[in-house]
């Protein structure tokens, strides 16, 4: 016992450079969101001048005014941003939109189904189950390309229900993540439940659904996560400002180099900013919970 | 006859409940499944029948046999393509495992603090695009801060993304530093699940810090570390946000990656069919793999068990 504290508080040099490691790791990770942020308060015209300087160059919160959509066309010229018209307040708004819609509907429509597969007994109940599974499988690009036509054959291309779609319903990995946790919430409770005369959607409802609201708010985050900020199918369905996400808004900003000059990078990163800050927020206030099932799903 | 009427009169009300139970449970799948048919199922089988057709997204598209799986054979670009994925997988998974594994040791050995565990996954819960965009920025030609920073030590500037022979390490890199913080979490949970008394028993023995890792945590881990192979590597295959940002594709085919390839075709060439074919290829090589690995998971299971 003694040993064990002395050799603690000894200075061992393995330990330290140990440290150091963790240091440099916090700081890999750390230094290019701090960067973002300097950048997105920094004026374009000074960035190449304070190329190395950790404070903003020529501070000033222009950026976020021009993506904000609240600067005139010339003003945003001038201070290097291009005559396209960017409004990230929209795209903010439609990246709610869809994010939650998505989690909302998605979540709801997967804990019935998962409280079906393991609490229900009914013919086929395995082989169906096995058949959602299975489509875990399958790599998303080749259900994409039909799913794409189908779209476009129902006439949902640029709208947001063309965008939730095809996630709306249900995901394999909710599915299967929430009926896990159904399967080990003791039947007596149910039973008792039912005995005191509850139907299968009152039980669900009112024994269920609290019993399981840590596992149920933890997928509801992974969830909004993905949709927040999921690229591919919103690029393919959603060019269109009105129902633009973040993420595809993000690309065609880059895409709009200003005339002369080099992309605007304040204006980038002051994006990049507002499109990643609710998810950190989301994760500062909830991000216990994600890393304890990201820790749960890594052990089972 | 008296006593099976008895028993039919009670079981009946069991039957019903049976049946009952039954239609509850079509009801509570309902939505899910008819999500999965229509976006998950139907897509899927509509997929194969595309890959044997010329599907153009304006014609109704017309079957042709098996023209498009021969076309892959001889079509150089998708072999490139194959290539160029495979050459990230190998940097992307090699990279981001041997990093994560050191910093999952880190992680349990000293700094086992929540916050810095947090810090770590921040990048993970970005999206791709911002990460893109970010590190397009830092490691810009003229004034990016990583160039500087070569300039600073005496190296030549590089251009990260307009270099062929960098393109493809560099969108690696990038994801290496989006992901490395999740798969450490991963593999420190897998750490965690070891028992103490494993290690007390390799210091009794002498062993010291770097040998209880090769000896002990290593081997033990073996299930974790090939389940979370498997998930990262088959996650790594499908990379795409980076590249639709940065290179899209280029310089010439440098970083033109299979998934970014299968876009190219069916939406910017609205080849369809060739690109369903080629979608169908790389599940099959997914699936493969999967195989290969599961095979090779089972083989080690778990030393503890």
């Amino acid at each position: 016992m003694t040993t064990i504290a002395v050799s603690r508080r000894r200075f061992h040099p393995g330990r330290a450079f140990a440290w150091v490691l963790v240091g440099v790791f916090v700081l890999i990770t750390l230094f290019p969101f701090y960067w973002m942020l300097r950048t997105s308060f920094s004026t374009n015209g000074a960035l190449p001048s304070h190329s190395n300087s950790l404070l903003p160059a020529e501070g000033t919160l222009d950026a976020y005014r021009r993506v904000l959509g609240l600067s005139s066309v010339s003003e945003a010229l001038e201070k290097g941003g291009s005559t396209a018209s960017v409004d990230f307040w929209r795209y903010l708004r439609n990246s709610f939109i869809v994010a939650i819609s998505t989690t909302v509907v998605q979540t709801l429509f997967s804990a019935l189904a998962a409280y079906a597969f393991a609490r229900l007994r009914w013919p086929g109940r395995n082989v169906v189950f096995t058949i959602f599974l299975s489509a875990l499988m399958v790599p998303p690009i080749f259900t994409t390309l039909p799913n794409f036509i189908l779209i476009r054959d129902l006439g949902l291309l640029n709208t947001f229900l063309g965008i939730v779609l095809p996630n709306l319903l249900m995901s394999p990995f909710a599915v299967f993540f929430l009926r896990q946790f159904f399967l080990n919430i003791s039947t007596e409770i149910e039973e008792a439940a039912r005995l005191d005369g509850a139907g299968h959607l009152r039980t669900f409802f009112r024994v269920i659904v609290p019993m399981s609201a840590a596992p149920i708010t933890t997928l509801a985050i992974l969830t909004y996560v993905a949709a927040w900020n999921d690229y591919f199918w919103p690029l393919l369905v959603g060019q269109d400002e009105n129902v633009r996400v973040l993420t595809v808004a993000l690309g065609i900003f880059k895409a709009q180099t200003p005339n002369g000059g080099g992309p605007d990078w304040s204006g980038l990163m002051a994006a990049t900013v507002i499109a990643a800050l609710p998810v950190v927020i989301l994760f500062t206030l909830l991000g216990k919970r994600v890393i304890n099932s990201i820790q749960f799903s890594g052990v089972k | 006859m008296t006593l099976t009427s008895t028993a039919r009169r009670l079981r009946r009300p069991m039957f019903r409940e049976r049946r009952r139970e039954t239609w509850y449970a079509i009801a509570f799948v309902a939505p899910a499944a008819i999500g999965f048919v229509v976006f998950y199922l139907f897509p899927a089988i509509r997929g194969v029948w595309l890959s044997f057709t010329d599907y153009d997204l304006f014609s109704s598209g017309e079957f042709v046999g098996g023209a498009n799986y021969a076309q892959i054979v001889d079509d150089k670009v998708f072999w490139n393509a194959l290539l160029v994925t495979a050459e990230y997988v190998v940097v992307n998974i090699g990279l981001q495992t041997a990093v994560a594994l050191l910093m999952a040791v880190l992680m349990q050995r000293l700094a086992k603090s929540l916050v810095i565990r947090g810090i770590l996954l921040v990048p993970y819960m970005v999206s791709g695009v911002v990460v893109a965009l970010l590190w397009q920025w830092l490691l810009d030609y003229q004034i990016g801060i990583v160039n500087n920073a070569l300039d600073f030590v005496g190296l030549p500037r590089q251009s990260f993304f307009g270099d062929p022979a960098l393109a493809i390490l560099t969108v690696a890199f990038i994801n290496v530093w989006k992901s490395m913080g999740y798969t450490a979490l991963l593999l420190f949970a897998g750490l965690q699940a070891i028992p103490k008394d494993v290690y007390e028993a390799a210091a009794i023995d002498g062993a010291s810090e770097a040998k209880a890792f090769w000896r002990v945590s290593l081997p033990l881990l073996r299930p974790v570390l090939a389940l979370v192979l498997i998930v990262s590597l088959i996650g790594s295959f499908q990379i795409f946000d980076t590249i639709a940002v940065t290179t899209k594709g280029g310089p010439v085919n440098a970083t033109r990656v299979i998934y970014y390839y299968i876009y190219d075709l069916a939406f910017n060439r609205y080849d369809f069919g060739y690109a369903s074919a080629i979608a169908l290829v790389l599940f099959a090589i997914l699936l493969g793999v999967t195989l290969i690995q599961l095979r090779l998971t089972r083989a080690n299971k778990s030393d503890l068990a």
